[in-house]
């Protein structure tokens, strides 16, 4: 079973050299206990374009699709038997990288 | 067997066999939605069924066994839209219920997966009374005073979360059990406060189902952690509370204060159970828990021959160990309550007052202030203190005593 587990922020600022060795070694847990399945760290919320392709034109516009306090600044996806197991993951990811987090089952 | 045995012996086997029911069917489908509705329909059958069939020698076996069929046939009739092949694996199986230690094992599992941290706390409690505790929905909306389409739709979004998530339906792990054990305790709690002090008009003022329910879980959970401080604290609460239960409602249906309850309906059996775990925690030396500390402050009351002879000082002290663990106004009134027996009705209200900010919406903090004010002969400022608390007020025993010591005033 895979969870997507967000990393919320409320601020445009990057991880800290002592933040990334943190998270660093927490990914390199996960891989050694089978639960890595991808992550990845993004860039502020002011460099995402929206796209709608629904019409006859593809609409592209500048910024993210909704303007929040809060906003997904990186994220994991784990595998995980189930979501006690997720929980603990997602915990100790929130301690190693100084973030909130949310877990979500994968359909 | 007349209608009425019949009837006796359908609420006897819900009420015993509701949770194992909900629990086995569960552990063998994996779905709390397919369990939930097959032992329903099951017990449907029953009232169908059992007064022209006679009531079957073992109630339970028979439920397990029509409950079985209703899961696999609904299985069935969703397999035959996406997937024939699973059909071949579902077998009925009509073999009865195993052993009881077996049975508490999987009604704790039930227990644990109701009251998962990932749940909302009043969806905890209302998945708990549904599927544990065998409550309807009604039931649930009227006991907590809420639209029975709000409680339906909780415990629907709770199952669907349960599954998608994959919240496992196990006893956790040793690591986690004395932090899981405690969100139990919390829901547990919340469900005998509600049966013991049962909201709403028209309602019984105790709910007893509630209140027998919340123990009976306890000692289950009590059986899984005999070492847990708390645990026993809870149950020991709730004994000492219990066994004061028929003296707290007057033949008129009002309540009847501690001061004034005739302690030799108080039951015995259950004050010496109680006693006995307050006497084992003491014992055991560790620094109680919130828990603990209002047992102990039951069961300074209930060794009390009258109210005269309450140990008021054990009792203020008992209640400033537990403000330093919870800072809750509701301890704080509890604890000026307590106070206006040590030092005086005077120094109490000073205490009550400051308590005005945070409590000004709660029925007990003007009940607390009105019932002060009478005894410092404050009558008028006492009587609009009544009529707050009686406005307030949602129990209907409550309710009654307080408008009967309004009218009593000058």
């Amino acid at each position: 079973m895979q969870y997507l587990v967000s990393v919320i922020h409320d601020s445009a600022s990057l991880a800290t050299p002592e933040e990334m060795a943190a998270i660093d070694a927490f990914n390199d847990r996960l891989v050694a206990e089978g639960h890595w399945v991808f992550a990845g760290g993004l860039a502020a919320p002011s460099s995402a374009t929206v796209i709608d392709n629904r019409g006859e034109e593809p609409m592209f516009t500048d910024g993210p699709f909704l303007e929040s306090k809060e906003y997904l600044a990186g994220f994991w996806v784990m595998d995980a038997p189930d979501l006690d197991v997720a929980l603990s993951l997602a915990a100790e990811g929130s301690k190693h990288c100084n973030r909130k987090v949310e877990v979500r089952p994968f359909l | 067997m007349s209608v009425v045995g019949v009837q006796e012996a359908v609420t006897r086997a819900h009420h015993e066999e509701w949770a194992r029911l909900v629990a086995s069917l569960t552990s063998r489908f994996g779905d709390l939605d397919i369990a939930e509705e097959a032992a329903a329909e099951a017990f449907a059958v029953a009232v169908e069924r059992w007064p022209a069939d006679g009531v079957p020698p073992n109630p339970g076996a028979w439920l397990t066994i029509t409950a079985n069929r209703k899961a696999i046939d609904r299985i069935r009739r969703e397999n035959k839209r996406d997937d024939k092949q699973k059909e071949a694996q579902l077998l009925y199986d009509d073999d009865p219920p195993g052993p009881r230690g077996a049975i508490d094992d999987e009604r704790l599992r039930l227990i644990f997966t109701c009251c998962h941290p990932a749940l909302a706390m009043e969806t905890r409690v209302a998945l708990t009374l549904r599927m544990v505790a065998g409550l309807t929905v009604p039931e649930i909306a009227r006991a907590f005073l809420v639209q029975e389409t709000a409680v339906g739709r909780r415990i629907t979004r709770a199952k669907a979360k349960i599954k998608a998530a994959r919240i496992p339906y196990r006893v956790p792990s040793a690591g986690d059990l004395r932090k899981r054990v405690s969100g139990v305790l919390a829901v547990l709690f919340l469900v005998f406060n509600e049966g013991y002090l049962a909201t709403g008009p028209g309602t019984d003022p105790v709910r007893h189902d509630l209140t027998a329910e919340a123990i009976r879980l306890t000692r289950l959970i009590r059986a899984l952690a005999p070492g847990d401080g708390e645990v026993a604290g809870l149950l020991a609460l709730m004994l000492l509370t219990e066994a004061r239960r028929t003296a707290r409602v007057s033949a008129s249906g009002e309540l009847v204060n501690l001061a004034e309850q005739d302690r030799g309906t108080w039951d015995a059996a259950l004050i010496a159970e109680g006693h006995r775990l307050v006497r084992e925690r003491l014992a055991a030396g560790e620094p109680p828990g919130r828990y603990q500390i209002l047992a102990a402050i039951s069961a300074v009351h209930t060794s009390a021959r009258d109210v005269r002879a309450t140990d008021w000082s054990q009792i203020v002290a008992l209640y400033d160990q537990l403000v330093h663990l919870d800072p809750s106004p509701i301890i704080a009134l509890n604890r000026a309550i307590a106070v206006a027996e040590l030092d005086g009705p005077e120094v109490a209200l000073a205490a009550v007052d400051r308590l005005e900010p945070r409590l000004a919406g709660y029925h007990a903090y003007h009940a607390a202030r009105a019932d002060l004010l009478r005894r410092l002969g404050r009558g008028q400022q006492s009587r609009a203190a009544y009529d707050k608390a009686i406005e307030l007020a949602g129990n209907t025993a409550e309710t009654a005593y307080l408008t009967h010591r309004r009218d009593q005033l000058a």
